[in-house]
């Protein structure tokens, strides 16, 4: 049986989640379904048509999935996901918000934040903030699963020609309504996807400080992010918090400032390939996953380091 | 309106845990225990409803062993006014879970219910999403700020992009994150009234829900461990790593 994999996107542009979660589709094995459903989304749906291995892009675009409402949303893919042996979709705050009431319609377990797959029907997946990692088996007929990007190399954007079927919308459930919404604009790489992260935390002190941060980033082309306490603190936005309950990132080179190391936070960057950590706490927990650690003063540091690059 | 909190027991967020050497699971003797961080932000959201005269009445519900009393009287301390304890021993997934939920929705009728994001020892964040799938109800996770009037719920929520509004019809269902509000502590005084305040105990089988799982764990692990690093002495000599050592710039 084949495979539906829910498509990320803005209604313009396809996210780049939807490419590591169509990999974990692959792995899984059998043909691969993307579903794009949202309001004047055909361009998405063009672009879900190229994606390397991708059998057919089914295209649900109607005013009630303009903001991907879950109450709306999730009637669509239940009633779809009866014809899949497995429906996919990324462990973004969106995929959070629709897959599992996905699975409760199906009656069925949802499956959170794969990292690996072992089997058709057996996956891994982090418990306590990654310091354990679960081998979970499902026997549900339709196995409901979202995806944890990093875990899964990206398949190619390009290369694939999917034929593209409409579907009929089925309406508003009329029990919620979009009002508003408030999107950070940056030129920076995105967060999740980024090579380069540079984040920040309690040690920044202060909004202005992460003026320096963003300097660096441009330098390096990397993208910002931060702790929870920096976020807390309103130094930067929410959706810079990298952690076990914000976003999971695994760049080549994470570069941890003024961020003491705390298990959360560490669930979010640990898997980065090269982590660099700058705190003046010789005794600072993150000095334990970096591969490089520098002790001082950040305010000292962070522009020399900026001058030597 | 009457508010229903959802509370979990876990793991103290401070504890690193351990995998048992036969690992079967984490080990979790005389390890410290608390009410689920998101689920104080939970109870707190309900009280502050109260204190503003939204709220009428707050119920706290906990499905768990009888130790899970513990967090029970804790959200009474806080001011919630009478407590639900769903006595089960084992560990459920969030789908059987948010079916007991349904029932005890089905059976207070409240116009809100209040969960946390997130339960941090199975990092499952689904209970709320899925009771919101059974009832039917309109859903507002991840929130940062939820206002309720004219028989609508506003909920704004944190994204990966970063905030979104949505108004929903009450009944709803809403999960909190972080930034929702800050929790307070229980005082004294509180503590012992709390003592006095109304504990129901009902089991899954007088609530007619079924608790069977389609997921099995077959093993827990250590996740692999990172390879130690070095410290270096300048800014210098981390660059020259960086270019030359770890190639990454
Ligand atoms: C339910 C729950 C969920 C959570 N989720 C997350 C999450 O997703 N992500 C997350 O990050 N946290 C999360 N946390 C919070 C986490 O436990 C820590 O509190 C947080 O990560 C600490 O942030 P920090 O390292 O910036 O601050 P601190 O721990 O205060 O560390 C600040 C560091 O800066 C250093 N410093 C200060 N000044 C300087 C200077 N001038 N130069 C160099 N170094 C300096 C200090 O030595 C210190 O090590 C969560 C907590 C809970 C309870
Ligand atoms: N056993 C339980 N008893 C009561 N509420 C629970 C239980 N498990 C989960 N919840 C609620 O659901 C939220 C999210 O949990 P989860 O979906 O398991 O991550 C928690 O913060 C609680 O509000």
């Amino acid at each position: 049986m084949a495979i539906l994999v829910i498509a990320e996107h803005n209604n313009a542009v396809l996210g780049a989640a939807t490419l590591n979660t169509v990999a974990a589709a692959k792995q899984i094995g059998g043909d691969v379904h993307l579903l794009v459903a949202g309001a004047g989304c055909a361009a998405v749906a063009d672009a879900a048509a190229k994606i390397e291995g991708v059998a057919k892009v089914l295209l649900a675009d109607d005013a009630a999935y303009a903001h991907q409402l879950p109450e709306n949303l999730a009637p669509l893919v239940a009633g779809l996901a009866k014809g899949y042996s497995h429906v996919l979709a990324p462990a973004t705050t969106n995929g959070k918000n629709y897959l599992p009431r996905v699975a409760a319609l199906l009656d069925v377990d949802q499956i959170s934040d794969i990292l690996s797959v072992e089997g058709a029907d057996t996956f891994t997946r982090p418990i306590y903030a990654g310091n354990a990692i679960a081998t979970v088996q499902s026997s549900a007929p339709i196995k409901v699963i979202t995806v944890r990007a990093t875990g899964f190399d990206p398949v190619a954007a390009e290369g694939g020609a999917a034929a593209i079927e409409a579907l009929a919308g089925q309406g508003d459930a009329g029990v919620s309504a979009f009002v508003s919404e408030e999107l950070a604009k940056s030129d920076r790489p995105e967060l999740s996807s980024a090579k380069i992260v540079i984040s920040g935390g309690r040690g920044l002190l202060n909004g202005e400080n992460f003026q320096m941060l963003y300097k660096l980033a441009d330098k390096l082309g990397a993208a910002v992010g931060a702790s929870r306490a920096a976020v807390d603190a309103g130094f930067v936005p929410n959706d810079l918090q990298v952690g076990q309950t914000g976003k999971i990132v695994a760049p080549d080179l994470y570069i941890a400032v003024g961020i003491s190391g705390a298990i959360q936070h560490l669930a979010g960057m640990s898997s980065s390939k090269v982590i660099v950590a700058i705190n003046k706490d010789e005794e600072a927990p993150i000095f334990q996953v970096a591969d490089y650690g520098l002790v001082g003063d950040l305010f000292e540091i962070v522009p020399e380091l900026e001058r030597q690059l | 309106m009457k508010v229903l909190v959802a509370v979990k027991r876990v793991v103290d967020y401070n504890v690193k845990v351990r995998v048992k050497p036969d690992n079967s699971g984490v080990d979790l003797a005389n390890v410290k225990m608390s009410m689920n961080p998101f689920c104080e932000i939970a109870v707190e959201e309900a009280v502050r409803l109260k204190e503003k005269g939204v709220a009428s009445e707050i119920v706290v519900v906990t499905i768990g062993a009888t130790a899970a009393q513990e967090q029970l009287r804790t959200a009474l301390a806080l001011g919630a006014d009478r407590a639900i304890l769903v006595e089960h021993n084992d560990e459920l997934g969030s789908l059987a879970v948010a079916k007991l939920l349904k029932a005890v929705v089905d059976k207070e009728q409240p116009q809100l219910v209040i969960l946390g994001k997130q339960a941090i020892d199975s990092d499952n964040n689904q209970t709320g999403q899925m009771l919101a799938a059974l009832t039917g109800y309109g859903q507002g996770t991840f929130a940062s700020k939820v206002e309720v009037a004219d028989g609508k719920v506003n909920v704004t929520r944190e994204i990966d992009g970063g905030l979104q509004t949505v108004a929903l019809n009450l009944p709803a269902i809403v999960t909190t994150d972080l930034r929702l509000n800050e929790p307070r502590y229980a005082s004294l005084p509180n503590i012992m009234k709390a003592k006095k305040k109304p504990l129901e105990t009902v089991t899954p089988d007088a609530l007619g829900v079924s608790i069977t799982s389609t997921v099995k764990t077959l093993k827990v692990e250590t996740p692999a461990a990172r390879k130690a690093g070095i410290k270096v002495s300048s800014v210098a000599e981390l660059v020259d790593k960086l270019k030359n050592e770890a190639k990454v710039i």
